[in-house]
């Protein structure tokens, strides 16, 4: 009995970790779900996306002076008028073909945008200050002492996606995002803009990438790899959740860091191939996900 | 406010054409659809297009909306050339479509579904005339859209077009695979509409069913207006009619 307590004592500390990642991971795997359920488009950018929201706001901060608050909305809205370009010049362009199109058009774009910000700023991370303020929010439990800023993660964080499901679930822009999924063509012709809706729902997705990528940029050193690094378990993310499922990508999303919390503890060698585990188990048993509509 | 429409529509009937289309080409991909359709259409009439499967009345609907590959020819609605408009400011000309298939969507609810396309002018049902029309869809207004019957889906499919505010309605086969006693009921409907003042091109394979709604009926073949008969003239044409529909 001791022996359990004391390794409950132990897991606690990793579980809350894992959640926290878990939550990086809704974040991203949201707005993958947001772009492939309106658009149909895998947008592999999505990682490089990530990078340019932690590079924008620490970008903010060095040359402009600009700190943290500003930069979590600043950034979004950058990061989302590149991703208002792209959508505009290229991806729209292949809206009519295979879904294997956007996803190659969109990997080589993830690899320009890598590359571009490898040569400019290097290979190495650039380090970003935690905000001061959050140290009220450090909490120690136990043994385990939990910085406040990764608390704000994960407050800021359910904050957007439980914004975002609702916006999605709840309001009119969201039945027109919702049926515009299913049949894009007679929304257009009951006089909602649909090309236009497209353009704002991609930015949308970029813009909370590049949400993330301002949350993480204080926990993670920012450098062009970072989103790489996160991009392959969060498709792993939206596939287990069903692809386009908002609520799939979000509950997965913080299932999954959980998991990967837990195995941390008991099988610490698992815990990066625990999620690919669990895609196979749900690819075998339900192709569509786990709130997929087959 | 359906009286003050109904109204204003009864004064400018007389006039020029509400719909005038002249030599209408349609494409889908390579596949040419339709051969220089013409057709024109006056306020407050409900106008039909009969003809066999693949005679191109479907087609010409979706190529009034602009939602064909490719397109060419003239599209005069109220005087506006919508030739080259996107199917969105078509909707927003004042035209509406309901779908052969209905076009429900499975992810939004009945008073979602209903609720859905925009108001583009003033003169559209409320939702309380669309429950007093189909007082079914009150009762299932929170189901999922695809839950209903044919019938009531059907119902849905129009009723929401009806909210908008659009003068002309496009209506594609909306007693397509219905019950006898439904297909009553949405002629019910469609003579209720012509009464309220809005003007309904339709599509119907069931020249019987277009008999008791229409004032005027377009026969297509081949992508092409082959004859214009009156509802007048239909009893004494059924010879040619059956000749052109095959039954």
């Amino acid at each position: 009995m001791e022996d359990l307590l004391f390794e409950l004592q132990l897991a606690l500390p990793q579980v809350i970790l894992g959640v926290i990642n878990g939550s990086f991971y809704a974040l991203l795997s949201l707005g993958l779900a947001v772009i492939f359920g309106m658009l149909n488009v895998i947008n592999f950018a999505h990682g490089a996306q990530f990078m340019m929201g932690a590079f924008v706001a620490w970008l903010l901060l060095s040359y402009l002076g600009i700190g943290y608050w500003p930069a979590l909305i600043l950034s979004p809205l950058i990061v989302g008028f590149v991703g208002v370009l792209m959508e505009r010049l290229m991806i729209s362009r292949l809206y009519k073909l295979d879904h294997l199109y956007g996803l190659l058009l969109t990997f080589g774009c993830a690899l320009v945008i890598e590359g571009l910000f490898r040569n400019t700023f290097g290979s190495s991370g650039q380090r970003y200050t935690t905000p001061p303020e959050f140290r009220a929010l450090d909490l120690e439990l136990a043994d385990f002492f939990l910085p406040g800023y990764r608390v704000w993660v994960l407050i800021a964080a359910s904050a957007v996606c439980l914004g975002t499901w609702l916006v999605i679930e709840k309001t009119k822009i969201g039945s027109y995002l919702r049926a515009a999924t299913e049949r894009p063509q007679l929304v257009q012709a009951f006089g909602i803009n649909v090309p236009l809706m497209m353009t704002l729902t991609y930015a949308a997705g970029v813009a909370l990438a590049a949400f993330a990528g301002v949350l993480a940029a204080p926990i993670y050193s920012v450098h062009p790899a970072m989103g790489a690094n996160f991009i392959i378990t969060v498709f792993a993310v939206v596939v287990i959740g069903g692809m386009g499922s908002i609520m799939g990508a979000v509950v997965t999303g913080f299932l999954l860091g959980f998991v990967q919390g837990i195995t941390d503890v008991f099988y610490p060698e698992a815990s990066q191939t625990v999620v690919f585990v669990i895609m196979a188990i749900v690819l075998l048993t339900r192709p569509a996900g786990l709130f997929g509509r087959a | 406010m359906a009286e003050t429409m109904t109204a204003n529509r009864a004064a400018s009937a007389a006039g020029t054409p509400m719909l005038q289309i002249e030599n209408l080409e349609a494409w889908y991909g390579e596949s040419h659809v339709l051969h220089g359709v013409g057709l024109e259409i006056r306020q407050g009439e409900v106008v039909t297009l009969l003809g066999r499967n693949g005679a191109g009345k479907t087609s010409t609907l979706r190529a009034i909306m602009g939602l064909v590959g490719q397109r060419s020819g003239s599209i005069r609605f109220e005087g506006k050339e919508l030739i080259n408009a996107r199917p969105d400011l078509i909707a927003r000309a004042g035209i509406a479509y309901c779908p052969e298939e209905r076009g429900i969507f499975a992810s939004l609810d009945v008073t979602e579904n209903l609720m859905l396309p925009p108001v583009i002018a003033p003169g559209g049902l409320s939702l309380d005339e669309i429950y007093a029309l189909f007082p079914n869809l009150k009762e299932r207004a929170r189901s999922q859209g695809t839950k209903l019957s044919g019938g009531e889906q059907q119902m849905l499919a129009i009723a929401r077009i009806l909210r908008t505010g659009a003068r002309l309605l496009l209506l594609d086969e909306p007693s397509e695979g219905l019950a006898p006693v439904i297909v009553q009921q949405i002629g019910a409907m469609i003579r209720e509409i012509k009464q309220r003042g809005f003007t309904v091109l339709l599509v119907e394979q069931n020249f019987r069913f277009a008999q008791t709604v229409a004032d005027r009926h377009y026969v297509m073949e081949h992508g092409k207006m082959v004859d214009m008969l009156t509802n007048a003239e239909l009893p004494h044409s059924m010879d040619r009619l059956h000749d052109y529909l095959g039954v």
